[in-house]
């Protein structure tokens, strides 16, 4: 009878402390009145009927997508943005695990955190988006269609999720106190680290050879067949510039899980990884050129169009760059913060230009999203949101775990 | 993790990808000498979209009386194919020319389709006959083949929940292979502006008219060459550009475009890990040499 209770009490008090953050589920419901919970809950008091609306009712209720555009704001942003954005755990995995640069240790995880759910979000958006979504896994499984660009990106997908939320174990099990999967988890982190890397170049670069496929919608300025590069030289500079900016947040919003030390410190790697970022914007944007050159569109940059596309160049990707630089030059975390939000505009920018603007570009007809195709995508932005806040308030992401300090 | 395990997970891994994309190399087929084809001849066609009234019949979409195609007010605005309609018939007024000129637009059926090369289930397939057959049972509904096909063909049923399916025109592939009829359109056109035969024999009649009666038509076979052939063939007396046809898709098939990408896969599948190797285990070495001395070194991701 004893041990029963007495182990009833253990799990009721693991609950309380690993679930409840320590307080009592009174004063852990009191703790949720905040202003940004409140404003998440109205999100998703909208978020959720029109999700039950685009499940029962189909795609053409919630979303203005027509034949000339299957692919709108979901796969624009959700999807395109999405998997740029989340490139910051590769960027930080490869950096430090392969390169060696080991002072970017402390922002690995939630590097790799915002990775892991940046890829399981995009595929949450991906699964609104779909025609069938309950058919998602049918090119893993049941039919292969090798031909297709997507087919690659759909398997690297996949596998790359699998292989972050490998790369994010040990600080589960180290949560959950699991030693024995810890040790074998952290084991595999380098060969998961590796074949991460190699799976993230190619899935960046095959976002963009999919448009390939698309050499008459595509205006020229942005089709290329160097357009798989594109991607991926631009991805690395979104996600470092994601990890600049949400290590920024995550510092002040989770700033008591960081000593003060820490902080200090922190301001120096921002810095550094400004630099990162100013040399790939720097590759990117002569790239670019290379691409106009090589495809000899220099008459096309006069037009309309043009004017998008030296928009994008000038104000998204040198602008962003010259930020940089003048942020490394004088040493400050802040001008770098800075430019982080400005590239990772960019970025959105330069994937809705090559999805969206300039798709279809000899078409008079234009697509606008439906709102609720902007509402789909915020909610899917919050419920990311509230996943990383419960998952970092709980497990060791920010902070080293005091049982689990240096071992290699 | 010791390096022989590491080899060895980096090895498999590799090269399972490497078999899984080569695949993709396997080159698709060439024209065929025995595929049906169609052969529009626009200077014949008057404008009546009897073909409209025919496909919905012979695929049974929502149609109308007949005699209500007779109404030239749709002609007002350019109309592409949609879910419910698999072709469309459109009318332009060009200079110089006091009759406009009709134009019946539907699936080419692409000697090597953009839409077949663009599907991760494989859910387009060129048959041996001619048509590019669409399977519903595999289309998860990415929409991918709509955005790769260059002459705006595919369609989609937006407003279904839960079975959606890509639309388009099949040649009427069960009509002429199984009960011995040729295409509702080709069959109903009163002014035989549609035919319906082997690819080939079409080409040569095309020429044949072309040589015939110069005056009557431009010299352009459109679909001998677009996008690497197509069984849909066009003839025309006006240029294809004052019709509404893009005559700047160019003659390679759509397949080769990812070809290129698609085949650099297995190589940095091949070399990556080997670079990254590379470094991985120069950075040990040189931390070996000398020891780290941050003390926030822990055990993570
Ligand atoms: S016209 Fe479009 S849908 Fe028809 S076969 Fe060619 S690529 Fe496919
Ligand atoms: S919508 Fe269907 S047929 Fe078209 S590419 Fe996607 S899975 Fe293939």
């Amino acid at each position: 009878m004893t041990t029963i209770s007495s182990e009833l009490d253990g799990r009721k008090s693991w609950v309380r402390e690993q679930i409840f953050l320590g307080m009592s589920f009174r004063d852990y419901m009191r703790s949720l009145k905040t202003p940004f919970n409140f404003i998440a809950l109205v999100i998703l008091c909208v978020g959720l009927p029109v999700t039950v609306l685009r499940f029962t009712q189909g795609l053409e209720t919630v979303t203005n997508l027509n034949d000339n555009y299957p692919w709108g704001l979901w796969i624009g942003f959700d999807v395109l943005c999405g998997v740029a954005l989340a490139a910051g755990g590769y960027c930080l995995a490869s950096a430090v695990h392969i390169f060696g640069l080991k002072q970017y240790r402390p922002i690995v995880r939630p590097a790799v955190l915002t990775g892991f759910l940046g890829y399981f979000f995009v595929v949450v958006g991906l699964l609104f988006d779909l025609g069938r979504p309950w058919r998602l896994p049918y090119p893993i499984v049941l039919s292969f269609g090798v031909t297709s660009v997507m087919f690659l990106v759909g398997w690297h997908v996949f596998l790359y999720l699998t292989v972050q939320f490998l790369e994010f174990c040990p600080a589960i099990f180290e949560w959950l106190r699991l030693n024995k999967f810890l040790r074998w988890a952290t084991r595999i982190t380098i060969g998961a680290t590796v074949f991460g890397v190699i799976l993230s170049t190619l899935h960046q670069s095959a976002l963009g050879a999919m448009f390939l496929l698309a050499p008459s919608k595509l205006h020229p300025l942005w089709y290329s067949s160097f357009i798989p590069v594109f991607f991926f030289v631009s991805s690395m500079a979104a996600g470092l510039s994601m990890v600049i900016f949400e290590s920024t947040l995550s510092h002040r919003i989770f700033s008591r899980q960081i000593s003060h030390e820490d902080h200090h410190k922190f301001d120096g790697l921002v810095v550094g990884l400004g630099k990162a970022a100013a040399v790939v914007l720097f590759t990117y944007f002569c790239l670019k050129w290379i691409g106009v050159a090589h495809g000899n569109h220099w008459d096309l940059v006069g037009t309309p169009y043009g004017r998008l596309f030296l928009l994008e160049m000038l104000g998204f990707v040198m602008l962003p760059m010259l930020i940089y630089i003048w942020g490394v030059r004088e040493n400050s975390a802040r001008i770098v913060r800075i430019a982080a939000v400005w590239s990772i505009l960019g970025i959105i920018f330069n994937r809705l230009n090559v999805s969206i603007f300039a798709f279809n570009w000899q078409l008079a007809d234009r697509y606008v999203p439906h709102w609720m195709e902007i509402t789909v995508t915020i909610t899917i932005i919050t419920v990311g949101l509230l996943t990383f806040r419960w998952i970092v308030n709980r497990m060791p992401v920010l902070y080293v775990h005091p049982e689990y300090p240096v071992t290699e | 993790m010791d390096r022989k395990k590491f080899f060895k997970t980096v090895g498999i891994a590799g090269t399972s990808l490497v078999a899984m994309s080569s695949t993709a190399d396997a080159r698709t087929r060439i024209v065929s000498p025995d595929w049906m084809g169609m052969l529009t001849d626009l200077s014949l066609c008057i404008g009546c979209r009897k073909c409209e009234w025919a496909c919905n019949e012979a695929n049974k979409l929502p149609n109308k009386p007949i005699q209500s195609f007779d109404d030239p007010s749709v002609f007002q605005e350019e109309r592409r194919t949609h879910a419910e309609q698999f072709t469309v018939v459109n009318r332009f007024e060009v200079d110089d020319r006091p009759e406009p000129v009709f134009v019946k637009k539907q699936c080419m059926h692409c000697a090597e389709p953009a839409c077949a090369s663009a599907c991760l289930v494989r859910a387009f397939s060129k048959t041996a006959e001619g048509p590019v057959l669409y399977n519903k049972d595999v289309c998860i509904g990415c929409r991918y083949c709509m955005i790769a096909c260059p002459f705006l063909v595919p369609t989609y049923e937006y407003a279904d929940a839960f079975s959606p399916e890509v639309k388009k025109c099949t040649m009427c592939f069960e009509r002429f292979t199984q009960q011995g009829e040729v295409p509702a359109c080709a069959g109903i056109c009163p002014r035989e502006a549609i035919t319906f035969g082997k690819r080939s024999d079409l080409l040569k009649l095309a020429r044949e008219k072309i040589r015939s009666h110069p005056d009557r038509y431009v010299d352009h076979i459109y679909g001998e060459h677009e996008v690497g052939g197509t069984n849909w063939l066009y003839i025309s007396p006006v240029p294809f550009e004052e019709l509404g046809f893009r005559t700047d898709l160019g003659e390679t098939p759509y397949p080769e475009m990812t070809r290129p990408f698609l085949s650099a896969v297995p190589l940095v599948l091949s070399i990556w890990p080997m670079l990254l190797m590379g470094s991985y285990m120069f950075s040990k070495k040189r931390e070996g040499e000398a020891p780290s001395t941050d003390l926030h070194e822990r055990v993570d991701s």
